[in-house]
């Protein structure tokens, strides 16, 4: 068989804010069709971690492989950055993020966030990106939404419009943010079938969340994290059914 | 009918003087103005030093100043660079500074520094998570300004765009003083020749407000326009 380049790979990544080292060396590798969650305390890293992986925060140490391509870096007064900022766009229209404030395009209509990475980063058509973002928004039941605006939505469709413009991109990892975390709980549900659709059909993706429940049911691998460094990883049956470390049992224990 | 002793068609340009000297005014500042907040936001210090030396020189020196500074001492200065270059290396000519050219520049410099603090608070106004959901969706630094940092911060920065259009649109009337004929001098040479001051001066008063009517009207629009998606509601 031959060897597909594995979607994303991250190696040993470390990153201080000031004198406070918050990620302290961190891996993960996305296969095709892993769902992985992370898991921790607020404070933990993991949605720094997560920023990492998409370059919105710059790692001090440890490499990026976007589709086997390696992120090349440099050194600079402000610190390291990208080598080549052309590799980064070209990668992060390869990963998609989904936002905790969903963060959709406020002059923009739905169907006009949808487009707008189609058109403008990847070179569609208008006529193609707009047929394939009314298939989306279909999808995620926002189909008579599509000239609102996000500010005449609820926070549940909006969010469900953001994993439609995230869609859009035909991404290689699709990135979660916590991204149920600013929702009023009864619209939580279906933004989180979508979640698990996108999981059925064998989507790779990354997902910080504090919703126990999806990280059981849904994902491969569950990451925990404890002040910058992995505590405890594996499959969500070993890592939540049968928690060996007592940081771990207690994160666990309140929500049970 | 007011009797205007045939002024009348000389008015008319002069209304127009004033009208292209304001926009072309507004287009430098409006440029200045943007690359002044950039740089102001830079962390480029040396950017950031000169964008601060400009806005406080021009902030601190009154128009008329800068105006005859600009056109007397311009011109000087150009002379004195001609003459270095006829003493020095045989080249020989000559470059008059014009009037409309230098009213453009000095009107441009001096709203550029205003626009330049307007467009900044306009900036920092604009929600980060905004540009951060462009840069994750693979956007380049230009594009992310184009499609969503510009658009999004007019709408922050036009109520203080139309008041710095308004003060410029009348300070256009420094010009009068380097001998550009704008209307106001066109109007104070009629009422000196006819000894009817308040004929030209109502009539200049009223073509003023007659332009700031409109650009309030203007601007109306462009608000509305950059306002689009926000505190609208089904």
């Amino acid at each position: 068989m031959a060897a597909t380049p594995i979607p994303l790979e991250v190696r040993d990544i470390k990153k201080r804010f000031g004198d406070v080292e918050v990620l302290k060396g961190l891996s993960l590798e996305a296969h095709k069709g892993d769902v992985i969650t992370l898991i921790g305390a607020s404070g933990s890293g993991k949605s720094t971690f997560l920023r990492c992986m998409n370059l919105l925060e710059q790692p001090d140490e440890g490499d990026l492989l976007v589709h086997g391509e390696e992120i090349r870096f440099k050194q600079t007064r402000h610190g390291r950055e990208p080598a080549d900022w052309k590799q980064v766009v070209a990668m992060r229209a390869k990963l998609s993020m989904v936002f905790q404030s969903f963060n959709l395009w406020a002059h923009m209509t739905l169907l006009e966030n949808v487009i707008e990475a189609p058109v403008h980063v990847l070179g569609k058509s208008k006529k193609e990106a707009i047929e394939h973002g009314r298939a989306l928004l279909e999808r995620v039941g926002l189909a008579e939404r599509a000239d609102y605006y996000p500010a005449q939505m609820s926070g549940g469709q909006q969010q469900r419009g953001a994993i439609a413009r995230a869609l859009a991109m035909d991404p290689e990892v699709m990135l979660f943010d916590e991204p149920t975390s600013a929702l009023d709980p009864e619209l939580v549900g279906d933004v989180l079938k979508v979640m698990r659709d996108l999981a059925e059909e064998g989507r790779t993706m990354i997902v910080v969340t504090h919703e126990m429940a999806f990280a059981r049911d849904v994902s491969t691998q569950v990451i925990y994290l404890h002040q910058g460094h992995v505590e405890e990883a594996g499959p969500p049956a070993e890592v939540l059914g049968n928690p060996r470390s007592g940081r771990l049992k207690q994160f666990l224990a309140p929500k049970h | 009918m007011i009797d205007l002793h045939g002024y009348g068609p000389r008015l008319l340009e002069g209304a127009l003087v004033t009208i292209e000297l304001a926009v072309l005014s507004l287009v430098v500042a409006v440029v200045l103005g943007l690359l002044t907040a950039s740089a102001k936001m830079s962390r480029n210090w040396m950017l950031h030093k000169v964008a601060t030396l400009y806005t406080t020189v021009i902030r601190g020196v009154p128009d008329l100043v800068l105006m005859m500074l600009m056109f007397f001492g311009g011109q000087i200065g150009i002379n004195m660079f001609t003459d270095m270059l006829y003493d020095r290396f045989d080249i020989d000519i000559f470059i008059n500074v014009n009037e409309f050219v230098a009213g453009v520049i000095t009107i441009g410099l001096i709203f550029g520094a205003y626009m330049g603090e307007t467009f900044r608070g306009a900036f920092m106004a604009v929600d980060n998570g905004q540009i951060e959901a462009g840069r994750a969706y693979g956007m380049s630094h230009w594009l992310v300004f184009r499609r969503i940092r510009f658009p999004l911060m007019m709408r922050h920065a036009l109520p203080g765009l139309s008041n710095n259009w308004m003060v410029l649109l009348k300070t256009t009337a420094l010009v009068s003083v380097i001998g550009l004929s704008d209307m106001v001098r066109v109007a104070s040479e009629a009422s000196k020749a006819t000894r009817e001051p308040f004929t030209f001066m109502i009539i200049v008063a009223l073509i003023y407000l007659l332009i700031a009517t409109f650009s309030e009207w203007g601007f109306a629009r462009l608000q509305k326009r950059y306002d689009v998606g926000f505190g609208e509601s089904h």
